[in-house]
């Protein structure tokens, strides 16, 4: 826990702050690349070059890609005019600090039943790999199968765009 | 000597390292390798761009560049003092910070994609167990870049072509990845140094490079077409064509910007072919098995120029694409090659070693890419050829 991590966690802090303090809706997606970044920082830092890659690959190249698209084809890039707070502001950071409250009691309850490991465990690709596909198999094959689904729906949608044209 | 001669950057980086005290060697020789490669790739960009002009001009029935300096090699120099001297433009109504940040982003995640390439024996900068990962990692950063330099212009031209080389990158990103997935199932690793050793044995001479098996040739040339879609490369080039979109999402780019965007085009050329030189090509070792005394980093660069070469070729040969040709040959041709390829990998490693499984594979393959042609085009209704003449 040092240095690296504080530097670490404060950029995605910002990140995630400036994702719903901007002004501009891009701005804010761009921002929230900047806080996935800092996710994928985290992973790299913890020895997990794997999840730290498939963050940026996934995360950064496909979901904020995916956003930005989002918020340029609906009309969100406009500001808005009354401005960015919601007036139920008080009711959201109550519900946003009980659910934080009660997630950080679940950690923190869980921490004594952890493994004490001194060194972190050295996890190669072929042990994601093997294990994947021999004790994980059957989430994986959900997974592909909601994959697929999304798949599937998104060629339906177009494809009925273009026979409604005609 | 002759291995001297191969490790000759490694020896001369721990000589010059071998300076400072021993707890900053580390830090100094990963110091002295990033400062190489970020001198070495520019002034190879400097040579492409050259080359380029005279080849295009040449294949085009013109001479290139030549008033600068002998055959017009000095033009770079030309080029540079003029970006750096012109004057920096940015659009009254464009959204400054993102409109800065553009290039910068494209140049850092494009430069970081030479941190994996091996360049020669025991010449690559990190060694990483997931190596190929991280350099697609760096490579979907990339879009991101465009995306902010086509939207930060507040320009209809520069959003259109941002938005239509996002769309060209995300459909070849999946068909670049899916065409390098065969080379990590047969050779295990995703480590690029697993990679190329993988493929440094000879076998009557002729080495085990992987575009010599059928679905490493299916695979390279899917890889070919990806790569060139990726850099967004003629006949890929719809999104920066001249004659449609003004210049794209980098119309609104003056000056050193516009040079910074020319920069990672290119070098970004120079790692994608790098990595299919490395994939599938063998990376840094020899052709041939009596070739080895040639040093291995002279074998890295001259591949990498040859696929500079055939860039050029094709950008000089073929016509464009249209963004629905393009689109289309991405879903319904790549991918399903791609798919394909990886069930005709296993096969190969299934079936044992012998004649059988070059058969089996290569009748797959062929089959496959004569049964998806026909079907593509017999929904198009194309007469004859025919041709006109000027009289």
């Amino acid at each position: 826990m040092g240095i690296a991590f504080y530097i670490i966690s404060a950029l995605t802090v910002c990140g995630g702050l400036a994702a719903v303090l901007l002004k501009n809706t891009v701005h804010c997606a761009l921002a929230l690349t900047v806080a996935f970044a800092g996710l994928a920082l985290l992973f790299l830092q913890l020895d997990a070059q794997f999840a730290g890659f498939a963050q940026i690959l996934v995360y950064i190249g496909a979901v904020a890609i995916l956003v930005v698209f989002a918020i340029l084809l609906t009309r969100g890039s406009d500001t808005p005019k009354d401005g960015v707070f919601s007036k139920t502001w008080l009711a959201g950071l109550a519900i946003a600090a009980a659910v934080f409250s009660v997630l950080g009691w679940a950690v923190l309850q869980a921490a004594p039943w952890l493994p004490h490991e001194t060194v972190a465990p050295n996890v190669t690709v072929n042990q994601i790999g093997d294990a994947l596909m021999g004790r994980y198999v059957l989430p994986l094959e959900i997974v592909a199968v909601l994959l697929t689904a999304a798949l599937v729906g998104a060629v339906i949608v177009a494809m009925h765009e273009k026979e409604g044209a005609k | 000597m002759i291995d001297r001669l191969d490790q000759i950057f490694v020896l001369l980086k721990h000589w010059l390292v071998g300076y400072l005290p021993g707890e900053w060697q580390a830090a100094a020789g990963v110091v002295v390798s990033v400062v190489v490669i970020i001198g070495l790739y520019p002034a190879l960009f400097a040579l492409t761009t050259v080359l380029e002009r005279k080849g295009v001009g040449r294949i085009q029935n013109r001479l290139g560049p030549n008033r600068v300096g002998p055959y017009g090699i000095l033009q770079p120099m030309a080029d540079g003092i003029k970006s750096l001297t012109k004057e920096d433009i940015v659009p009254r109504s464009a959204d400054a910070v993102v409109h800065f940040l553009a290039p910068i982003v494209l140049v850092v995640t494009v430069f970081m994609g030479f941190a994996v390439l091996p360049m020669g024996r025991n010449m690559v900068l990190v060694d990483m167990d997931a190596g190929l990962l991280f350099y697609f990692a760096m490579g979907a950063s990339t879009e991101l870049s465009v995306f902010m330099a086509g939207w930060s212009s507040r320009n209809k031209y520069s959003l259109l072509g941002a938005m239509r080389a996002v769309a060209q990158m995300i459909s070849y990103e999946v068909a670049l990845l899916l065409s390098s997935v065969v080379v990590v199932m047969a050779t295990g690793s995703l480590s690029l140094v697993k990679i190329v050793e993988a493929q440094n044995h000879y076998t009557w001479g002729l080495p085990h490079w992987y575009i010599f098996t059928p679905w490493g040739l299916a695979g390279f040339l899917m890889y070919a077409i990806a790569a060139t879609a990726e850099t967004n490369r003629s006949p890929f080039d719809l999104p920066e064509g001249e004659s449609e979109l003004v210049a794209g999402y980098h119309t609104e780019y003056s000056g050193f910007k516009f040079a910074l965007f020319f920069l990672g085009e290119y070098v970004a050329m120079f790692s994608i072919s790098g990595l299919g030189s490395t994939l599938f090509r063998g990376g840094w070792s020899a052709p041939l098995a009596f070739l080895t005394w040639v040093p291995s980093w002279i074998w890295f660069f001259g591949k990498l120029l040859v696929s500079m070469c055939v860039f050029i070729w094709l950008r000089g040969t073929l016509p464009r694409l249209r963004q629905d040709q393009l689109m289309n040959f991405a879903w319904k041709f790549v991918l399903p090659m791609c798919l394909l390829n990886l069930f005709v990998v296993a096969l190969w490693r299934f079936i044992g070693d012998g004649w059988l499984r070059w058969l089996v594979c290569s009748a797959i393959l062929v089959l496959a890419y004569v049964g998806i042609g026909w079907e593509g085009m017999s929904r198009k209704r194309l007469g004859a050829r025919s041709y006109r003449y000027a009289d």
